[in-house]
Formats: C-alpha cells, structure tokens, sequence
C-alpha cells in the first residue's frame, strides 16, 4: 500500500493489504471515503470504473466511470463498405456479436428496401443462431455473476455450458466469437451439413444441465438472501432511464422486442415473454434462466424449419446485392471456393463484373435514415444508420442496451451496502465492449 | 492524416477519381435528411394523429422506409418532446445520436432522437439541428432522464453542446481529449501498412469510390 497527500489522502491499494489500509485509517475521524472500484477489478464485468462515496460500508453515492474500451467502431465503419461493416459491429458487443450483426444488417435491409426478399432459410438461420447466442450470453451473465457472490460452481457450470455453444458458433460460422456472418441481404454461409443433428443433440443435453442452474441457485438461501431485494426498480425508474431487457422484464412488464414488433419472422415462433414482479436482481436472474428455456423452444422450431429448407438459397437473389465470394475447406485451410473461381474466370463475364464490384467498391445504398431495433439478450439493441447515397456508411449510431442501462448503477446501489453494488451492477450485466464501442 | 489535406487516395487518383474520361462516374452525393418518399399530407393512420398534435411547433414530418420523422427547430424541440411524452404516451427513448452533415450549410449538426411509444406500439424520430458556428441545442434530460449519457456521447463525438445538461463532461473519451472525433472534419487517422512488400495507406486516405 501506498499513499500520497497531494490530493487529499489517496491510499493505493492493491490486493491482500487490506489490513494496512484499516490499520491507517484507524486515527482518521472522517468516516466518509471514496473507493474507485476498477477499472480493473475482477466483479466489474470487464473495464469498468466505479467511484464510490462511502461511508462505512454504506454507498452514499456511485457513479460510474465508461470509456476504457473504446474502440472507434462507428467511425472505422464510414470508411469501410456496408458489408465490411458487419466486422466491425460484431466486435462491440462480445458476448452477443450475432445480434450486433442481425441489427446492423436489418438497418441497411431497411435503406435497400430488401426486408422482404431476404430467402426464409437465412431468416430461420440468423433466428437460431441469435437464441443459441442469448444463452450463450444468459450463461455468463449467470456465470459471472455467480462468480460475483463467490458462488464459484455456478461460474464453472456457466462457462462449460457456454463452451457447448461457443463449438456450435465455430461449426457453423467458423468463428467462436466476431463471427461476421450476418451480411446484408442474408447470410455469409449456408449451415454445414449436419447442424441439425449436432444442435438437437445440444438442445437435448441443455434440457438437461438448465435444470442444475434451478436445483443450485433459485431456493439457495445464500444465493436468495444476497439477490432478493438487491438492486431495485421499478418500472417507472426503468422507463425514466430507457432500461430495457430483463430488468424491465423483472418489473412484470412482457416487453419483448421479438413479440411486439417482430422481426426475422419471429412471429411465426411460438415462445412465451418471460416476466417476474420483484423488481431486483434475483427477479432478473430468474428471468434470465426462464429466457433460455424459451431460446430453447425457439431453436427446436428452427431446426424442424431449417430441416425442410435443405439448398434453399441463404442471401437474396440480387446479384447486386448478393455477396458473391464462395469460400471453402480445401487441405490447405480456407480459402475460396474453386467451383467459384472457376464460374468467375471461365464461364461468366457477368459473374466476373459482380464478384470484382462488389469485392472492391461495395453496393450502394439509397439515401437515408433507419433505424431498426431488436430485442438482445440485454435490452433493445439499435442501429441508426444513414446513408449519403454511397458505398460506406454515412453514420451509423448503435444504441447499445448496455450502455443504457448501465446508467442505472446509481439508483440501484446508492443506500445500499458495497457488496450490493456487486450485486446490482451483476444484474444489469453490463458488457464493456458494447457499452464503450 | 495524408501529406496534403485533400484525400488523393491510392494509384495517384487525384480528385473525383472518375477514370471513365466524360464525368459518367462522377456522384453527386444526396443528403438524407432532405430525402423523403411522401412527405406531404395526408400520411393515413396514426402518422397523422401525431402530425396534427405536432402542427403547433411547425414540425416538418418525413416518411422514408416506413418511419416518420419530424424536423423540428432546436428552439421547440423540448415542448416537441414534452407533448410526445405526456400526451402521445412515448414513454421510452431510446437515446440521441448524433449525424454531422458536412454539406447542409446553416445546419450542419443534427441531433437524432428515437422514441418509443409502448402503450401504442408506435415509433418516432425527432431530428433537430444546429450549425457548426453555434452548436447548441437544449437538453431532454428534464424530460427523458435517459438522455444523461446519451448527450455527453454526442457532445463527446460531434461537439454538440446540450445546454441544460447537468454534467456535460466527456464519456468515452479521455477529458483531456482535443476535437470531436465523429466529425466529418476529423480525420480517422492510422498508419500505413506493409503487406508483401506493398504499401496500403491508412483507409481514410485510401482511394474512394463515394
């Protein structure tokens, strides 16, 4: 431990010597400190930085301290085409990259005027893959959070889970995470062969590991006496601060993006909108875990559906739209397809003409704003993107759930103890990446 | 940033970098805020239920791609907001995100505001605008308390100044931070790169094909 006077008393703590600091404090008759929690710190869910103002062990003020992740991607993605952008945004949001890309595509669908023609085989693949990656993204916030209270087999049995999804992501897409694979007008790849089998086969094996989440936490006295009560609010606040997801989902109000204003066809996918009425944190784990059980459901429509789609084309019919590059596994690793290069280069001029247009310069993108919005694991998730017309993107503005809700640490954890702030800050499952872009 | 301000690009390509010889490759580039499919009375359905409501402020409504949007002065903007709270019941907004329209001259700064209306299922957009010389607009976050940290996002990427905010600080970048960086006029930087032995320049001054 260190300590400096030049601003006031500054003690710099930095792991196991905490005695230290409550022997020095001894003979300080100021109760009231302030702790910056972070930005590194293992409960703050990535780059995090919390300023506390305590008193005692009691939280009289929060504040919370953002950018330490910021990236520029909004700006990196005017200087790129619109569909290297899907490369981009898939990076913000780490932990739930599909919907990154499903709401950025959406957006520049909107501007093409392509929302409709986008083939039924690529709708049912983003569906799938979008609720395959909720519970991935449920899982760590459970997992994390867990870890959070010191409840360290809940974060073991979270990861390994997670684990399962992340190898269907790879099958599928070829990446365990940033997986690009969402592109405007459809999807980069058809599903390889035997995705149905594997994914049922996942689907079963969830069944079964979703009910040890419910016999180790939902009636734990532990677990139930640091959540309940925990980081409370209500609706109203919720409202009042644009929170969205599950914590306005624990307020008892069915607010579900997929459900009243659907999209990708979630229409057609029976699933119930999950709620709870306690308002605080445990109410949000539990919705959490009620959520996957619905993805769950979800995905098992999809595969029946996706079983019948077998050749079905995955990206519009457009050619001028359509991403043309073909890409396979040859023994030398990936690369692009033969069968491609040689319809390219031998047989269609045309062919030829779209693949080097699209490649080099991109589609263009009538002028224009949209704005498209969908439900990601934590909250609505937006993408404004305008277009001058071009082949890059003018602006595009991503309203990231996270950062939105975020602004609720004040609220939930000021009067509350510091190890609530934990607590509270786990609900809200904030994800860096997304938050700081 | 390249040796000289105007962006040349790759292969030489100096200004246009229209290579076809008589101008047919050259763009004029459109803006999206003047942009509209129908924009004139009567819209039909709830459009017109919150055109009518918004007539006192002289908002001008734009339909594009299904979405409604009104242009509204950046002196009206908190009543515009106020009345689609209270009265239009768009109790949610998603949040300000702000466009920076190098060539609309007089407004170059716009101001985009998303709402969301769950007892009616409805969505809106309310665009207001200000010029480069004075970029001040008025702060929702009397009426939307989620607008805190929307606004410093803009203030910290566009510059734009929420007058009214209680804490108008940067958010994502450092304090120190000097411009904007989401500005036209603020270049992306980055440095050249070598890959097999050729040189490929940072991507805001690589060749542009808009």
């Amino acid at each position: 431990m260190t300590t400096t006077e030049d601003e006031g008393r500054t003690f710099t703590v930095t792991g196991q010597d905490w005695d230290e600091l409550t022997d020095a404090l001894k003979d300080v008759k100021d109760e009231r400190i302030v702790v910056n929690m972070g930005p590194q710190h293992p409960s703050t869910h990535g780059v995090l930085r919390l300023i506390l103002e305590l008193e005692g062990e009691t939280v009289t003020e929060a504040r919370a301290g953002i950018g330490y992740l910021h990236t520029g991607i909004e700006k990196n993605m005017e200087y790129r085409s619109w569909t290297q952008g899907t490369t981009f945004v898939t990076r913000m949001d780490y932990l739930s990259p599909i919907f990154n890309e499903t709401a950025y595509v959406l957006g520049v669908e909107k501007l093409l005027g392509i929302g409709a023609e986008v083939p039924e085989k690529a709708e049912v693949i983003r569906v799938l893959l979008m609720e395959l990656n909720r519970i991935s993204s449920h899982l760590v916030a459970i997992a994390t959070g867990g870890m959070e209270l010191g409840a360290l087999t809940v974060m073991t049995i979270g990861f390994r889970e997670r684990e399962l999804c992340l190898d269907l992501f790879e099958f599928i897409t070829g990446l365990r995470m940033n997986h690009a694979y969402i592109r405007p007008g459809g999807v980069a790849q058809d599903v390889p062969e035997g995705t149905v089998a594997r994914v049922s086969e996942f689907i079963e094996l969830m069944k079964k590991r979703l009910t040890e989440y419910a016999a180790l936490c939902n009636a734990n006295p532990i677990f139930k006496g640091r959540l309940e009560q925990v980081g409370y609010l209500d609706l109203e606040g919720c409202l009042a601060l644009g929170l969205t997801g599950p914590i306005l989902r624990s307020t008892g109000y069915p607010w579900d993006l997929r459900k009243t204003q659907p999209y990708c066809g979630y229409e057609d996918y029976d699933f119930e909108v999950i709620t709870w009425d306690t308002c605080d944190s445990y109410g949000r784990f539990r919705v959490r875990l009620a959520e996957m059980w619905e993805s769950l459901r979800i995905m098992e429509q999809a595969l029946k559906r996706l079983a019948d789609l077998d050749g079905a084309p995955v990206m519009v019919a457009d050619k001028k739209i359509a991403w043309p590059s073909q890409l396979s596994v040859g023994p030398d690793g990936q690369g692009n397809s033969l069968d491609h290069i040689r319809h390219i280069m031998g047989e269609s001029m045309e062919a030829l003409i779209h693949h080097f247009k699209l490649v080099t310069e991109g589609f263009r993108v009538p002028a224009g704003q949209a704005y498209a919005a969908i439900e990601s694991p934590r909250g609505e998730l937006g993408a404004h993107v305008v277009s001058d017309g071009g082949t890059k993107p003018y602006r595009v503005h991503f309203r990231d759930p996270s950062f939105t809700n975020l602004q609720a640490t004040s609220v939930m954890s000021e009067g509350g103890m510091v190890a609530d702030v934990i607590v509270a800050i786990a609900s809200i499952d904030p994800v860096m990446g997304g938050v700081d872009r | 940033m390249s040796e000289n301000d105007e962006p040349g690009g790759m292969f030489g390509v100096q200004g246009t970098g229209d290579t076809s010889g008589y101008a047919g490759l050259t763009r004029q580039h459109a803006m999206p805020s003047r942009t509209s499919d129908v924009g004139v009375q009567p819209y039909g359905g709830w459009f017109k239920e919150i055109a009518d409501a918004l007539a006192f402020a002289e908002a001008e409504a734009v339909i594009h791609r299904g979405e409604l949007t009104f242009h509204v002065r950046r002196e009206r903007l908190l009543e515009v907001l106020q009345v689609l709270r209270d009265e239009l019941r768009f109790e949610l907004c998603s949040g300000v995100s702000g466009v920076h329209y190098v060539d609309d001259q007089g407004k170059e700064l716009h101001a985009v505001y998303h709402l969301l209306s769950m007892t009616y299922n409805r969505r809106v957009r309310v665009e207001t605008s200000a010029p480069d010389e004075d970029p001040h607009v008025p702060s929702g976050v009397g009426i939307y308390p989620t607008l805190d940290w929307h606004e410093r996002e803009t203030y910290d990427m566009f510059g734009i100044v929420f007058d009214g905010h209680p804490g108008l600080t940067r958010i994502l970048m450092p304090d120190d931070w000097p411009g904007h960086p989401q500005r036209k006029d603020y270049p992306l930087g980055g440095i050249p790169v070598e890959y097999k032995g050729a040189t490929i320049p940072p991507p805001d001054t690589r060749r542009s094909y808009s």
